[in-house]
């Protein structure tokens, strides 16, 4: 569909250079004249959002590193020494802080998104793992930085994650010892976290990378979850999808600038501006919110190494969902069941992340292992038996009968001229 | 369905992600077996909120006659007393003010420590060498440091409550917090039972306070007419710690206003250029035909 449309350099500058290295051809292929599906709706342009966010993450987290100093009598102050006394450092930190907190929204947005429209399904598994992968390097790069301001739930939220290590038999002790750098969460750790937390997010942009060349191999799924058949069922990505990527993305700040200028510690925890005490425990350890749901998950376990295992495999099922949807038919728009068990499962999901933001006690434990055992089941049981009971709805012959009926657009009161000219 | 309907919908259903969000990071600590702060009507809070700079002086006033002997300011500087969006000193005040500490300095020539007056540059010194002197000056418990007390302190606002604040932009919690504590001493109920060389606290985790009532009415003097009670007191010297822990609240406030009206003018251009884009597919959806092979030329 896309083989003809390729670039073809006229000025002689760009002729030289496309005989070389053909790097305008693949910027034009990619970016402009890629054929992306004419029914995208709003929910598709979170991709570029997040790839917005990981700039602006790297491009404020490199100046916030030539200000910040890894050490545990000097961490704290240096991070104040930047709120204060740093130009349009406190802009810096809040926008990184809260670009974080961001960053996860899109994310789960994103990934809620390939569930509901079946994104993941065949061809684009190796895409969905990807992704996956993706947010376990989000976790670990988003957790080490959370540690580096060396404030009480910076060093408490390291010391409790470092030691579920120990969970592993025989070996868990040495390990934890290992990551330490010590016998103790201290300077060691401090300066490992601070060096891979520098390093993850080249990792992840090189994963995005191969995301974003999986999805140009097999295409963009869209709303209808049918693979596009003619030139009728797309449009170019320039100018159409970057348009609407571009609006959104500015709605998208428009969120994230009212957190950043008029509530940035809202989203943080006030323990954070307590330098780390190892000797005071704080009252509640709590995660930042992009972690509770899992955090509930690890708590509603009563055995340390189960709770460990659950809380990984809360992530790595997700990698197997591909398998496990045994439904032939992409969309929850034409599955009535699933498209109904796909809310339970986003309600489940924030029930987990609101109960991990309780005490562990009582009535909290309780809802907590429910909701934990539904979430497992969602993918487990619920996903493959659905696949095989469930009577879906007749599918569209093509994105453009979707969209269309009878060569009108829905919706419209007039039948458009046939030869309309723009 | 049409597509203003579908951005309303995907508009509504990301603001409600968004609230979600941010709900879960309601804060769970403090407040377990104390009242609830009854709040204050500061002059910082909402998206135009100012220090009152009036208020930050009356507030340093009360810092440096009563709290000062026990809690430190150690992250700030003197020069700080003159910033813009602060309490509004001029540089000789500020200068003035520093002059009248005693800052350690050194080693000299001979390498020795020695003492001589604050310039604008020194941080204000710790009351105390160290934490343990700290502690042990005052009952087992170290006053805690004053720079960013404002922003460490919080009480939990509970469901819905913390959904409407997102909205309303409200995040005082830390004043609301401090400025209650300050006139939250009362007599125990009967059946407390209040530890040895503590004291009763309405607002306080627990109850039991090791710090005793520091405010008392008339203590420190006023020259602008402003009445000299508690309650007074507390919120100047709150308002001041305020300012303490987010000096630069003034020009992020300003800043943001700036670039809220940018974007979403930004948003709107961007609406209606998408809209005039699209059209042609919406429309005319027969006459699409892909973009012949060209330059991109920009």
């Amino acid at each position: 569909m896309s083989g003809h449309l390729t670039y073809q350099p006229r000025s002689p500058i760009m002729k030289w250079m496309e005989r070389r290295l053909p790097i305008a051809g693949l910027v034009y292929s990619s970016f402009i004249a890629y054929p992306t599906p004419r029914n995208l709706n709003y929910w598709w342009t979170f991709g570029g959002i997040l790839s917005l966010m990981l700039v602006v993450q790297i491009i404020t987290g490199i100046v916030l590193a030539m200000h910040y100093t890894p050490h545990v009598d000097l961490a704290f102050k240096s991070v104040e020494g930047i709120m204060r006394d740093v130009n349009y450092g406190w802009l810096l930190r809040y926008v990184h802080a809260n670009g974080a907190a961001m960053f996860f929204l899109a994310a789960y947005v994103h990934m809620f998104r390939g569930m509901y429209y079946g994104s993941y399904k065949e061809p684009r598994e190796v895409l969905w793992i990807l992704g996956v992968i993706l947010l376990l390097l989000m976790i670990m790069t988003g957790f080490m930085g959370y540690v580096l301001p060396w404030g009480q739930m910076s060093y408490w939220a390291a010391v409790v994650i470092t030691n579920l290590f120990s969970a592993i038999p025989i070996v868990g002790e040495s390990i934890v010892t290992w990551l330490w750098g010590g016998f103790a969460v201290g300077n060691p750790t401090l300066n490992r976290f601070f060096s891979l937390h520098y390093l993850l997010p080249f990792v992840i942009a090189g994963v995005v990378v191969l995301h974003v060349w999986a999805l140009h191999v097999v295409g963009q799924n869209n709303p209808t979850g049918i693979e596009p058949k003619t030139e009728k069922d797309v449009v170019a990505f320039t100018p159409y999808a970057t348009i609407k990527d571009g609006f959104l993305m500015i709605v998208f700040c428009i969120l994230f600038a009212w957190f950043v200028f008029y509530m940035p510690n809202t989203l943080g925890h006030a323990d954070n501006y307590i330098p780390a005490n190892p000797q005071v425990t704080p009252a509640h350890i709590v995660p930042e919110w992009y972690f509770l749901p899992f955090y509930a998950i690890l708590r509603a376990i009563p055995d340390k190494l189960m709770g460990v295992i659950a809380l990984i495999s809360a992530i790595v099922v997700l990698a197997f969902l591909p398998w496990l949807d045994t439904s032939p038919v992409r969309s929850a728009r034409y599955r009535p069941l699933y498209k109904q068990l796909f809310w339970v499962f986003v309600a489940v999901c924030v029930g987990l992340g609101w109960l991990g933001s309780q005490p562990a006690e009582g009535g909290f434990v309780i809802a907590a292992r429910i909701l934990t055992i539904y979430y497992f089941a969602h993918f487990l049981v619920i996903m493959p038996v659905l696949g095989w009971v469930e009577r879906t709805r007749p599918l569209p012959n093509s994105i453009a009968e979707s969209v269309l009926k009878d060569g009108v657009p829905i919706g419209a009161s007039a039948p458009a001229p046939a030869k309309a000219k723009v | 369905m049409g597509h203003d309907m579908r951005f309303r919908q995907t508009f509504i259903a990301a603001a409600v992600a968004g609230i979600l969000a941010a709900a879960y990071a309601a804060p769970s600590v403090a407040a377990e077996g104390a009242d609830k702060p009854p709040g204050v009507k500061w002059s910082f809070s909402g998206p135009f909120g100012k220090y009152d700079q009036a208020q930050l002086q009356r507030g340093f006033k009360v810092y440096r006659e009563v709290c000062s002997a026990c809690h430190g300011l150690e992250l700030l500087s003197f020069r700080n007393l003159a910033e813009r969006g602060g309490p509004g000193f001029t540089e000789p005040q500020a200068a003035a003010i520093a002059a009248e500490y005693q800052v350690t300095d050194g080693p000299n020539d001979a390498g020795d420590m020695f003492q001589r007056a604050g310039r604008v540059a020194d941080h204000f010194p710790k009351p105390f060498p160290n934490e343990n002197a700290a502690r042990a000056a005052n009952g087992g418990a170290a006053p805690p440091d004053f720079s960013v007390i404002a922003k460490a302190r919080t009480y939990e606002r509970g469901f819905p409550q913390f959904i409407i604040d997102m909205v309303t932009q409200y995040q005082e919690q830390g004043p609301d917090y401090i400025a209650a504590l300050l006139t939250g001493y009362a007599d125990p109920p009967k059946d407390f039972a209040l530890p040895e060389g503590a004291h009763y606290n309405k607002y306080f985790a627990g109850h039991a306070i090791k710090m005793p009532p520091p405010l008392q009415a008339g203590q420190v003097e006023y020259t602008d007419g402003t009445p000299t009670t508690v309650e007074q007191y507390s919120h100047d010297i709150t308002a001041f710690l305020m300012w303490a822990a987010e000096p630069h609240m003034e020009a992020r406030k300003r800043a943001g206003l700036q670039v809220m009206i940018f974007l979403i003018v930004f948003a709107g251009l961007l609406y209606f250029t998408k809209k005039k884009v699209w059209k042609k597919v919406e429309l005319h959806p027969e006459d699409l035909t892909p973009r012949k092979p060209t330059e991109y030329k920009a």
